[in-house]
Parts: structure tokens; sequence; C-alpha cells
């Protein structure tokens, strides 16, 4: 990894990966934050200028599930943010103790419907699918600690 | 986030700065409502110096264009709509809903 990649947060080891955690507060004034956390690890992990706004979106709207719908709204809770990146990806992991959310079961929205049917929930989880290239949802009656883990990965497409 | 409105002849001019996420979304809301509550439904949104918008932002769009719609030959215009918000739009299959403009003196001029 270069020096500049280094000093934004996410040290390269020998092996060209690396992961860094950080604890936010499940609040909306949060989210500034989360952006940044993930957005310098996205241009660390060498995303272009489309692919960091991509991985900011796609988080954000994941961070605003999790406040909305496994906490029920905002709280003094946390919502755990892990970025692992590698050579041609970077993994997002959102891990949160709230109630168990699958949004990979949310149906996708109707993009043909007219103005007046256009319903406004759904485009968050659609973002997420569309922007990234895997989401996984493990819902905490499958974990252990009882928490929810959303995980989400973008890859890099390699220049020769 | 930061929003202005200028009271045109024809329209309303709203510009709005910033990032437009579910933390900020509510104040566009309401400088949004303020304006279709005051029988105002002709609106034209500069968007060029919004730097990020989240589907809390979209809502707040399409809700503000339904509202608008309802009334004789009103409508929400977004002009000057930065790469990636338009993409978003994109996405969301927006583009349909909305007229867009590169200038907000010909988007102000539609009305």
């Amino acid at each position: 990894m270069t020096p500049s990649s280094a000093a934004s947060g996410l040290p390269g080891s020998p092996s060209g990966f690396s992961r860094e955690t950080k604890i936010f507060v499940a609040q909306f004034d949060s989210l500034g934050a989360v952006r940044e956390f993930v957005g310098l690890a996205a241009e660390a992990c060498g995303f272009d200028a489309k692919g960091i706004y991509a991985v900011e979106l796609a988080t954000d709207e994941a961070f605003t599930n999790i406040v909305e719908h496994a906490y029920g709204g905002e709280s003094n809770d946390w919502v755990e943010c892990t970025c692992q990146a590698s050579q041609n990806s970077l993994i997002i992991i959102l891990h949160d103790c709230g109630q168990a959310f699958d949004p990979t079961g949310v149906p996708e929205p109707d993009l043909s419907a007219p103005l007046e049917q256009r319903e406004t929930g759904g485009l968050g989880i659609y973002f997420m699918r569309k922007l990234m290239d895997e989401v996984h949802f493990s819902p905490a009656p499958l974990n252990s600690d009882g928490c929810n883990t959303l995980t989400m990965i973008k890859r890099r497409e390699l220049t020769a | 986030m930061e929003i202005t409105t200028v009271h045109y002849k024809h329209c309303e001019l709203v510009k709005a700065t910033g990032r437009i996420d579910s933390q900020t979304a509510p104040q566009l809301a309401e400088a949004l409502d303020a304006i279709t509550n005051a029988g105002h439904f002709k609106i034209v949104i500069d968007m060029s110096e919004v730097e990020f918008m989240s589907s809390a932002g979209l809502r707040v769009l399409i809700n503000t264009q339904k509202n608008c719609k309802r009334f004789n030959r009103g409508e929400v215009i977004l002009a000057k709509v930065p790469q990636r918000i338009y993409e978003a739009l994109d996405l969301a299959g927006f583009i349909p809903l909305f007229t867009f403009f590169d200038e907000v003196t010909t988007a102000v001029g539609h009305f």
C-alpha cells in the first residue's frame, strides 16, 4: 500500500489486507462520521470517486435501516462498523443488537410505476443491493451473541 | 445542510446545500411543506451544491412532487443536479418523474 493510504486509517499489512472497526451511536447524527469512515476505507482500497460514493451511500442506507428498524428509532444503542479491505475488494460489516430485520427479504420497489403510485419505502435497501456486489444478512437468532450482522461487499475492478 | 428560499413572481426557488440524509432530510421536507402549505406549487430546486443525498432525500422530493402535481401546472423542477446525485435519481427510476435543467435561470423561466 502507498503511504497515503496508510495515513487514511487503514494501514496495510504485508499481505495487503487490513481491518478496522469503529462503534457509532444509533442516531442519525452519526451518519456523517459513518460515511467518512467507510469512504476513507474505500479510498484507501483504491476505489474511484464513483465507487467511494457508492460505498458511502450503501452504508448510509444500511445504518439508517438499523436505526429505524432494528432499534425502532434513534437510541443510545450502538452499531459496530468494520471495514475489511483486501487488494480487490472492500467488505463492510454492520453489527447491531436490535430486533432482527432482514433487509434482503424486502421486495424491490416498482421503478416504472406512475408518480401517484410510487412507494417511498424500500428504496434504501434497493440502493444497497444495486450499489454493492453482495449483501448478506445474518439475523440475531442465528448468532451466538444474539446480534444482527449485515455484510456488504464491493469489488474493485483491477486495471491491468 | 442549509436551505434558502427565494420567492419569484411565477415560482419558488429553493437552494439546498450540503448533505441530505436521514438527519437533515426533515429540514428539507419542512422547507418544501412550508411552500406548498402557503399555496405555492411551482418549485425549482437548485441542487448545484448538494454533496450527498440518500433515499431519505429522494422521499422528500417524490412526496413534494406528488403534492405539487395535484394542482394545475404545479411541478417540482430540479436544476444543476450534480452527477452522483443524478445517478442516484436514475437508480431510483426518478428521471421520468422530474424535469431537469442545467441552469437555474432557465428552470425559473420555464414557469
